[in-house]
């Protein structure tokens, strides 16, 4: 892989990501394309520009981590290690068949390039503590990088870890929180609102920055300014639109885990051409 | 050949206590052990190790799932965490965790619930823990530890920090008779002979190993011979003791202070189905206790050596004409 900070180079991965997870869960049937297609900019940004990672040595210590807490965005997850080389791209279109390395939510049993195996919501900001703790304890510079999700936080367990970050002054965690207004039943708001999101992390005590998560720059500076910030962690509550790329999929509750038909598939891959 | 005949039984360390000096033992070996409580330090015991290790040491607050998974992400940068809390709130607050953060992706996690069972007393059932070896038994790839004494409790935790791999080690609040010479050897995953006996074989652990050796002692006054076995490690079990056992002496009695459907009675009922069927009999809790005194409230629900006795004799008096 190639890593680059140009948002027109970053703009064109982020089409080839896009263009992976619709295909993935189209040939699957299945799995979640709507949380997916609103996490790639952040993770685009993350893995050609931000993080420190080498995918000829996936399990090099001092690396950067990313946790996908919302494992059931797995095919934007599968996609970007795929592109950048810690996976293979052909058998993405395995993805949630039976010994596949792209198991239905990220399983480090099938593929070690994960940092966890997440989808039981509401875990992976403290599997992201233990691990920026544990990497303080040896003298490491490196991050943390954890993605909730909106739904996500009306788990208990994210605001048990948000209250322990904030206290113990982990400030090699950076918690993104990828805030695209729906959910499996339907819109947030409607289910159990978790609004106001960002009051509620400053509350906490966390470093807390809004942004729009599809803006390139945005995301970049975000991420500058966590890793500027000492002595508190920092939450990044990322504006996103659920299915985004996709007209028919943008802030469609339906496409939260309904994977595309042949024919939708078809049209998506014209929109992304 | 049993480890002696002669067991004084002389009332020792409790459980946890045990724990938090044989941690400090560890970590002052192993720079790699790190230790997370849920604001129960003083009573898990674990506070020996947050005085001489601060740095080392992640107080959670009372927010078990937290502690849990973060206990997982400092494993998965190399560390040997120590778990701790009571029992019935680390297994039964932080179970899912531990399903999904540990034993499922097979995380170097050790879990240690202390104030197990019913034998904490005053504070009654919402403190108590009984289901605890059920839920860590249920977890694959788990190692279950229920030592009796102070010896087997350190042999446990020196294990458990070499050992690559989940682990639940089950502690308790109050002083418990000594077993264990200091040298004895323990080996996980071994059951212990306790006794030697042809009649029948009484098999326990954690707190019912001394009541199973009063209960030989009454048995030998009435002419039965009666084996003790101390099977200290739940999962993985020690079948091949079991089934001799099974086969030497023709019936069995499992005595636990855990819930009698699902601890290690079921377990051994389940090895010996299969290996050497026998007449058993099981002593163990139906339901939930009350407050009381430590000694008092084991007794109230049936955790006695007189129990075990009762149902010697009717084990025996099933086998096979």
């Amino acid at each position: 892989m190639q890593k680059t900070n140009n948002p027109h180079e970053l703009a064109e991965i982020a089409k080839i990501i896009r263009r992976h997870i619709v295909e993935m869960t189209g040939a699957a049937k299945s799995g979640h394309p709507g949380g997916s297609l609103s996490a790639v900019e952040i993770l685009v940004t993350l893995y050609w520009d931000v993080m420190r990672h080498d995918p000829a040595h996936p399990k090099w210590p001092q690396r950067d981590r990313f946790i996908l807490s919302k494992g059931h965005a797995a095919p934007v997850l599968y996609a970007v290690l795929a592109e950048c080389g810690y996976s293979s791209v052909d058998e993405l279109l395995t993805l949630r068949k039976m010994g596949s390395i792209y198991q239905g939510h990220p399983d480090v049993r099938f593929l070690p390039a994960l940092e966890a195996s997440t989808g039981s919501l509401g875990e992976g900001l403290s599997l992201g503590l233990g691990m920026g703790s544990g990497l303080k304890l040896d003298g490491y510079d490196s991050r943390v990088y954890v993605m909730v999700g909106d739904g996500e936080s009306q788990e208990g367990q994210i605001w048990e870890a948000a209250m322990y970050g904030a206290y113990h002054q982990v400030d090699n965690v950076c918690c993104i929180v990828d805030y695209n207004k729906i959910q499996l039943d339907g819109f947030v708001k409607d289910i159990l609102d978790v609004a106001p999101l960002a009051e509620k992390w400053r509350a906490f005590g966390w470093h807390t920055l809004e942004i729009d998560g599809h803006d390139f720059g945005a995301v970049k500076a975000a991420f500058t300014e966590a890793a500027a910030t000492k002595g508190k962690p920092t939450c990044i509550v990322a504006d996103t639109i659920k299915g985004k790329g996709v007209s028919f999929m943008e802030n469609n509750p339906k496409f939260h885990g309904v994977a595309p038909t042949p024919q939708e598939v078809e049209l998506a891959l014209k929109e992304l051409a | 050949m049993a480890l002696t005949t002669n067991y004084e039984l002389k009332l020792g360390a409790a459980t946890r206590e045990a724990f938090g000096r044989a941690l400090v033992e560890v970590a002052r070996e192993n720079p790699n052990v790190v230790g997370c409580d849920a604001d129960l330090s003083k009573s898990t015991m674990m506070t020996y190790f947050a005085k001489e290790f601060p740095t080392r040491f992640f107080e959670c607050g009372i927010a078990e799932a937290n502690m849990v998974a973060l206990g997982a992400g400092l494993a998965m940068t190399g560390k040997i965490p120590f778990v701790s809390s009571f029992s019935c709130f680390v297994m039964n607050k932080g179970f899912e965790q531990l399903r999904t953060t540990v034993a499922y992706p097979g995380v170097n996690v050790k879990v240690v619930g202390t104030h197990s069972g019913i034998s904490i007393g005053e504070d009654g059932p919402s403190q108590m823990s009984i289901e605890d070896l059920a839920l860590a038994c249920a977890l694959p790839g788990f190692t279950v530890i229920s030592p009796a004494d102070e010896v087997a409790t350190r042999a446990a935790v020196r294990w458990a920090t070499e050992h690559f791999g989940g682990v639940f080690l089950r502690c308790g609040r109050a002083k418990v008779p000594v077993i264990y010479a200091a040298d004895a050897k323990i080996e996980i995953g071994k059951a212990n002979l306790l006794l030697p006996g042809r009649d029948v074989t009484l098999v326990a652990h954690g707190l019912m190993v001394a009541e199973c050796l009063r209960a030989a002692a009454a048995l030998d006054a009435e002419g039965i011979s009666a084996r003790v076995l101390d099977v200290h490690t739940l999962k993985p079990l020690d079948e091949e003791t079991l089934a001799a056992a099974a086969r030497e002496t023709g019936a069995l009695v499992v005595a636990e202070e855990h819930l009698v459907d699902c601890g290690l009675g079921a377990r051994v009922a389940q090895a010996l189905a299969r290996r050497a069927p026998a007449p058993m009999e099981f002593i163990g809790l139906e339901t939930y206790a009350e407050s009381g005194t430590p000694e008092g409230v084991p007794a109230k629900y049936g955790l006695t050596s007189q129990n075990v006795v009762a149902a010697a004799r009717r084990a025996i008096a099933r086998k096979a004409s």
